[in-house]
């Protein structure tokens, strides 16, 4: 387990999910999908919608709620495997749009899924050696599905952003984290194609599954903790069934993981999956409750937290939309409306 | 300053003259307008467009339609204010033959807009916005008088209905003018029916940006006399500016360049309001006109629409507009309209104008605008 | 391509990052350069909250280059509650959702993709305010 020397935890945090959604039914209308779907419809970005601009309003939410002037962020992290970019980070967006340039760090990660958490163990570092008092760290995505593969009933849309700073200022402190990861080529995208390769059942076992418990039953044996200590969970969510598998695997209940359940309505948002049922959990969570996180990213790798709610949270967690209020906007489109948004119509 | 007469009008047809550039409609206009006097006497020309240089990767127009008319060597220059290019320049002209520094002035509009497509056109349209607040939002001139018709609507309780006498007039009009676009009555069922282009404007309340030139000659008191059995004086002549922005503007709905220069004007021509028998303005959209007729003081604000339901409008009316068909029927040459208002208002003027002839006219205003009133010109003609 | 002009425009684009007049009060958006005779320190920078009112909107149906894949679009006039009235798009808005007098707030978008050796533009747009 790792955790730094310094106690930090989460000062502030922010979600956002566009408002459009795409029933399930409806894809399989289009590609004659036998037997069920993986999750009940998934949200679909807006036309003036990007990583970027999710990532914007995922991190105003977050500096409301931890009201800290932006100037003192010294780092913007942006995780995705959807930049807008190839090359020019969307961080350097982010930060000018929310004041933090130009004394800020900033840079883009990518580790498919996890590239949000991959930023957040690296700003636990960051504040936890004292390099740092605040660090923004996002996980956003606009993933893109083949047309017609099983892929595209759950790629979407969304992003969540986490101030880390000193743990007494944090709504939940951080107690450790653990990273497990291996050389798996589970799902990848070859640079300058537009849709990834997906192992189909290879993805699970021994990637989705193998790895995710491995840094989950790390974390729990470094902390001397049982699953029953928390009280709730939330996990790497590629669809409805994956997170409630492992959750059992592990020993967790479903009601530990219901509140960060999304992925029903709202699919898979890739770098901001997990980490928006984090901010789903924080949304309902009382002082003195322990919250689990585990996130996945193929290729692959898994990073797992262990967060203990303060006080701080119930006053601040209203300075913000909640998880809820972005849940609770859903218009649905068709799928040639979808199509042509998503850029998968021929132009030219 | 010395008085300055019209002694000479010339007009293409307005349409899409595939097969002409501009030099070659500007020619046939010039043409028409200098009559038998040769184009080397012109001590000036004064060439307008809004869009020959964008559209059409040219500058220097002046110097394209001086070497196209046979002319080098003559100063000219080339004005651009977006649609208040033609009074500009007949501006431009008024004060060099005022002052009497040139003795005889001509001024051509022109304006070929149809050799690009339907998109480059809206966006050259769009340049007499503001480009870094207003254009890059994708806004269009026609949404801009869209959103204030709306408010308009709103603040005195009209309906879009309420606006179609204004095209309904315009198409009336037009069908007595021979260089008219389209020469074809329409009804109120047509205009109400019409597809929307920018809620709550309709296809047939927008005018449709065509090819087209049209020029005048101006001269000194002394020369006209010599050179023209019916000059028509230009008794006032005014320009100004207001914001670029539409948003800038303390009330979006008043178009303080209108009122400015027709205050200007009526003062120079020693005429009050009530002295002004027919008017020609920049009339895109019905809503166009109405702003422009109320900051310009000729009537209450918020009282132009009800005023046109009543028939002001026609020639009979009170407020007799669009004799030669306007922006909608006679067809929107955007930089040359200015010039195309002269040659209207003056065959009014001298009694030419048949069926759309406004009994007795002896003092006419033509008004054009570029983008929302940013800049206006102004002028009065009057029968001595 | 005006990549310099977008970087110079970026503040205000992005964050609604306007002037104030230090010794009025008056707050004015965009930012503008000094007139003549205006003393050096008139204005300060001052960040506008992004709330306001729609004065009146209209639908573009036919767009000007560069905006072909976006019809219909709702455009708008937006007076901000520290007074400036602002030009932009309304997004998360049903066409038939937008009316005079609504509250909006603003939020910040992808306004132009210049193509695939371009930049992408981003700046401000304004939706109904989103309930908490």
């Amino acid at each position: 387990m790792m955790k730094p020397e310094r106690p930090v935890g989460v000062v502030g945090y922010g979600a956002y999910i566009p408002r459009f959604r795409i029933a399930a039914r409806e894809i399989a209308r289009i590609w004659d999908g036998a037997g069920g779907t993986p999750v009940d419809s998934k949200s679909v970005p807006g036309p003036d919608e990007d990583t970027i601009t999710m990532s914007i309003e995922a991190a105003r939410n977050a500096l409301a709620r931890a009201r800290i002037a932006p100037d003192r962020l010294s780092a913007v992290w942006v995780g995705s495997e959807s930049h807008p970019y190839s090359v020019k980070p969307s961080g350097t967006l982010v930060a000018e749009t929310l004041g933090a340039t130009p004394w800020v760090s900033t840079a883009d990660w990518e580790f498919a899924c996890k590239a949000g958490s991959e930023a957040l163990t690296a700003a636990m570092g960051m504040v936890g050696s004292g390099m740092a008092q605040y660090v923004l760290a996002i996980g956003a995505d606009t993933a893109q599905g083949r047309p017609g593969d099983a892929l595209e009933y759950t790629a979407a849309a969304g992003a969540a952003a986490l101030l880390i700073g000193p743990a007494a200022e944090a709504v939940a402190v951080i107690e450790g984290t653990t990273s497990y990861v291996t050389d798996t080529p589970d799902f990848f995208r070859r640079a300058d194609t537009a849709y990834p390769v997906h192992g189909h059942r290879f993805t699970g076992e021994p990637a989705y599954f193998g790895t995710s418990r491995s840094a989950a039953e790390k974390l729990l044996h470094d902390l001397g903790a049982k699953p029953s200590d928390f009280t709730y969970a939330v996990f790497h969510q590629p669809n409805t069934r994956f997170p409630q598998t492992i959750a059992r695997q592990l020993g967790f209940t479903p009601q530990q993981i219901a509140p960060g359940l999304l992925s029903p309505k709202i699919g898979n948002a890739y770098s901001a999956a997990a980490l928006l049922g984090l901010c789903a959990i924080l949304d309902v969570a009382k002082p003195g409750d322990a919250i689990f996180v585990t996130t996945y990213g193929s290729g692959a790798g898994s990073d797992a937290y262990a967060l203990r709610v303060t006080d701080a949270l119930p006053e601040r967690r209203e300075r913000a939309p909640l998880t809820a209020a972005y849940l609770a906007r859903e218009t649905f489109v068709d799928y040639a409306v979808y199509a042509k948004w998503r850029g998968k119509l021929v132009m030219e | 300053m010395r008085h300055v007469y019209i002694i000479g009008t010339g007009a293409t047809a307005v349409g899409e003259h595939w097969e002409r550039g501009a030099a070659s409609l500007a020619i046939e206009a010039l043409t028409g307008a200098l009559g038998t006097i040769p184009a080397s006497r012109l001590g000036a020309l004064y060439v307008a467009s809004a869009l020959s240089g964008t559209l059409h990767a040219q500058s220097q127009i002046g110097a394209l339609i001086a070497t196209a008319a046979g002319i080098p060597g003559v100063e000219a220059v080339t004005v651009e204010a977006g649609g208040a290019s033609g009074g500009v320049a007949l501006r431009q002209a008024c004060m060099a033959v005022a002052s009497g520094a040139v003795d005889l002035a001509a001024v051509v509009g022109v304006e070929k807009v149809t050799d690009v497509l339907d998109a480059r056109r809206e966006a050259a349209l769009a340049l007499a916005t503001d480009a870094d607040w207003e254009a890059i939002q994708g806004i269009t001139l026609t949404a801009l008088w869209a959103l204030l018709m709306r408010r308009y609507m709103h603040e005195y309780g009209y309906i879009a209905d309420d606006f179609a006498p204004f095209p309904i007039n315009a198409h009336a009009n037009g069908v007595a003018n021979p260089h008219a676009m389209y020469r074809f009555a329409i009804t109120a069922d047509k205009v109400r029916s019409a597809p929307m282009v920018a809620e709550p404007l309709g296809l047939l309340d927008c005018s449709t940006a065509a090819d087209g030139a049209a020029a005048v000659v101006i001269a000194s008191e002394g020369l006209a006399r010599e050179l023209c059995a019916s000059p028509v004086r230009i008794a006032g002549s005014a320009v100004a500016t207001d914001t670029l922005a539409l948003h800038s503007r303390p009330n979006p709905l008043w178009l303080a360049a209108a009122a400015q220069t027709t205050t200007a004007a009526l003062r120079s021509a020693h005429l009050t309001h009530g002295d002004v028998q027919v008017f020609d303005v920049t009339d895109p959209h019905g809503i166009t006109a109405a702003l422009a007729l109320e900051s310009s003081g000729f009537v209450e604000r918020g009282t132009a629409v009800a005023l046109a339901r009543e028939g002001a409008l026609t020639p009979k009316g009170r407020l007799p507009l669009a004799t030669g068909g306007g922006c909608k029927a006679r067809g929107d040459t955007v930089g040359a309209n200015g010039v195309y208002q002269i040659v209207e208002l003056v065959a009014q003027l001298r009694g030419h104008a048949g069926a759309a002839q406004v009994d007795g006219a002896r003092v006419a205003l033509a008004q054009c605008m570029g983008g929302i009133g940013a800049t206006v010109a102004t002028h009065i003609l009057t029968l001595d | 391509m005006d990549l310099a002009k977008h970087w110079r425009l970026r503040h205000a684009r992005y964050r609604l990052e306007g002037q104030r007049n230090r010794l009025t009060g008056e707050v004015r958006f965009p930012p503008a350069p000094l007139h003549p005779g205006e003393a050096e320190d008139t204005w300060e920078p001052y960040v506008l909250s992004g709330r306001g009112r729609v004065y009146s909107f209209s639908i573009v149906r036919q767009p000007p280059e560069g905006f072909e894949d976006q019809p219909p679009y709702l455009v708008a006039l937006v007076r901000l509650d520290e007074g400036p009235m602002v030009t932009a798009q309304l997004t998360d808005c049903d066409l038939d959702q937008a009316a005079i007098d609504m509250p909006v707030e603003m939020v910040t978008r992808r306004l132009r993709d210049l193509g695939p050796t371009g930049l992408i533009v981003y700046g401000y747009k304004f939706r109904p305010i989103m309930q908490m």
